[in-house]
């Protein structure tokens, strides 16, 4: 398995939306702490080669590549 | 029952009145690890001194848990039955955060072997049983209490000086093994210094008599209610002794927290009633270090001298035994005339040994004791979603219990043989008709031939075995029969599913040379 780093949503719109109703009325903390979970969880589903790649990609779009 | 600290006769050194001869080997720390390598030295012969500035067994249980290759390295050294029958054996290690069982392990799943998983047993026992020990040699160990080094020089050999409760006195030997601990003097006087991580954490340590019907089982809370927002652990030993740490945060002031009125009141909230005596305590703060090289000429390091880690793998005196175990026939056929070389063999396996006990040790205090922000959420949240997904389960860590490495052997390896026994390991064990087959190996290279016939190869000493159940499984895998060559330290040094004599001769020689 490698990374899709193409579209792989019927309905993006949606699915973001669901994520940001996740977090609706949530303080700092405790989105953090959501977020913290949900990446443990899609970790695991991924298995650690998907997660390595998805990791780099995370960091390399960041500021200053971190 | 309170141990009986017996302290151990000091007699005036010979030194003190005409200059000894050279002697071949000074270990400096009569601790667990300076006594083993002492005992291990003496069985090949080889004659020590063994100097300590104290003279009595370690105050408080320290080290309790006995790992199954320790236990096998004592057995050798004539204490194993011994240690096995006083101490509280378990295998299974439950965590629970707040009050809920979260994840459980088991460290012996399968059965046929001679030791169990772990054994709990003070350190004061195990002390104690290898001074007796050590005594059986009165030619080869010469122990000296109340003899403490204060100063070191060496070229191609060391130079001590040495205070007794006499005055002082020096000392020569061709070779010096510090095994004089954490703090080790040697390592001072050698100007060395540790690299590493200081975590900015302390832990209430603490052993407590009570009468109870606890089971034999290591329990390690995160979060537990009887001590909020921190973890503690609670774990068997012999004679009623429990074992208790507490985590405290780094505000805590270490003196205030080690009086008994602080100590009771929270034993007792932990243990949930005030029916016990306190044995010991102390508050410690955990490191994760070593040296840089073990081997500096004729210093030696071996043990807590050459690498501390934090105690929840148990990884500190069972990693220096395993030092033990890779230095005592070396440094033993260094000193009958072979090729000094010989010892970076040992200085790169231990560090590789330290490595992995370092990474390991450092992982769970980590865990343990995140530092704000991520390692602190991650934690956390690995925490929340254990009682509810089993996956986040095996990230809970509450210390990942000492087991022996797999050294980076490169000597010749078939694929097709099972990858528990590849060389670097350690020779796993089976029952054979007769007794056990790790008391067949060791001290001596020996060629180990299942379902074959062993070829003939001049001076090595050779066991053919029928293909058991459990040599099968250990052993061939799928393969009917293979050629196993074994260290004198039960490492695996190469195997072959069929080998010439030549071919064998030349893996035997290399258990000799400095060679990977
Ligand atoms: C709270 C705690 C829990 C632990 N739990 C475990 C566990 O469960 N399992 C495990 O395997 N390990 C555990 N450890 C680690 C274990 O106690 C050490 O790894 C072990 O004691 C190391 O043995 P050593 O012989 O190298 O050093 P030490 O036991 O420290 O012995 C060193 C000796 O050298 C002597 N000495 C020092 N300086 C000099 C000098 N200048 N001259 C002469 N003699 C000197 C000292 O008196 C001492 O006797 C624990 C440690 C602690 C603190």
């Amino acid at each position: 398995m490698t990374l899709i780093t193409t579209p792989n949503l019927k309905d993006p719109d949606r699915t973001y939306a669901a994520l940001l109703a996740a977090h609706k009325g949530l303080s700092e903390a405790e989105t953090g702490a959501l977020n913290a979970r949900l990446i443990l969880i899609l970790m695991n589903h991924v298995g650690a080669e998907v997660f390595a790649e998805a990791l780099a990609l995370a960091r390399a779009a960041g500021p200053s590549g971190s | 029952m309170p141990y009986d600290y017996r302290p151990f006769p000091y007699t005036p050194p010979p030194g003190l009145t005409a200059p000894e001869p050279r002697h071949k080997v000074v270990i400096v720390g009569a601790g667990p690890i300076g006594l083993a390598l002492a005992i291990d030295l003496a069985q090949y012969g080889v004659p020590s001194v063994v100097l300590d500035d104290n003279n009595v067994v370690s105050v408080g249980s320290r080290a309790i848990c006995w790992s199954k290759r320790s236990l096998e390295i004592l057995d050798r050294l004539g204490v194993g039955a011994k240690c096995v029958e006083k101490g509280v054996i378990w295998k299974v290690g439950r965590t629970f955060h707040r009050d809920e069982e979260v994840w459980s392990f088991d460290l012996q799943p399968e059965p046929g072997h001679k030791m169990p998983a772990f054994v709990n047993l003070q350190q004061y026992y195990v002390e104690e049983y290898l001074v007796t020990r050590a005594q059986d040699f009165p030619g080869l160990i010469d122990l000296r209490w109340k003899n403490k080094v204060t100063s070191l020089s060496h070229t191609d050999h060391v130079t001590l000086t040495i205070e007794t409760p006499d005055g002082s006195y020096s000392l020569e030997a061709d070779h010096l093994v510090a095994c004089d601990g954490a703090r080790s003097d040697i390592r001072t006087l050698m100007g060395l210094d540790f690299d590493g991580e200081l975590f900015e954490e302390r832990f209430l340590i603490a052993d407590i008599e009570m009468q109870g019907d606890f089971p034999s089982e290591r329990r390690f809370w995160f979060q537990p209610n009887f001590h909020p927002g921190q973890s503690a652990l609670l774990h068997k030993q012999p004679d009623n002794i429990y074992r208790i740490d507490l985590q405290l945060g780094w505000d805590a002031d270490p003196e205030a927290e080690r009086q008994p009125e602080k100590v009771i009141p929270r034993i007792e909230k932990a243990i949930g009633h005030k029916d016990f005596r306190l044995d010991w305590v102390s508050v410690y703060t955990f490191q994760c270090r070593r040296l840089a090289r073990f081997v500096h000429g004729p210093v030696i390091f071996c043990g807590d001298s050459a690498h501390i880690v934090s105690p929840f793998g148990a990884r500190g005196g069972n990693g220096g035994l395993q030092d033990v175990d890779a230095l005592g026939w070396r440094l033993a056929a260094v000193t009958k005339g072979h090729d000094p070389a010989i010892l970076n063999a040992y200085d790169r396996e231990r560090q590789h040994g330290a490595d992995e006990n370092l990474l390991n040790s450092s992982r769970t205090t980590r865990f343990m004791s995140p530092a704000p922000g991520a390692e602190r959420l991650f934690r956390d949240a690995v925490l929340a979603l254990a009682g509810k997904a089993p996956f986040a389960r095996p990230l809970v860590n509450s210390g990942r219990l000492s087991v022996a490495c797999t050294y980076p052997l490169t000597g010749p390896d078939d694929p097709a043989l099972p990858q528990a026994s590849r060389p670097g390991s350690v020779a796993p064990d089976a029952p054979l008709a007769q007794g056990w087959l790790i008391d067949q190996l060791g001290r001596e290279p020996i060629l180990l031939a299942i379902g074959q016939a062993a070829p003939e190869v001049a001076g090595l000493k050779t066991i053919s075995l029928p293909a058991t159940p459990e040599l099968q499984s250990r052993y061939l895998g799928t393969a009917k029969a293979a050629l196993y060559l074994i260290r004198p330290d039960q490492i695996i040094a190469a195997r072959w599913l069929t080998a010439t004599s030549a071919a064998i001769a030349a893996a035997a020689q290399a258990i000799w040379e400095d060679r990977t």
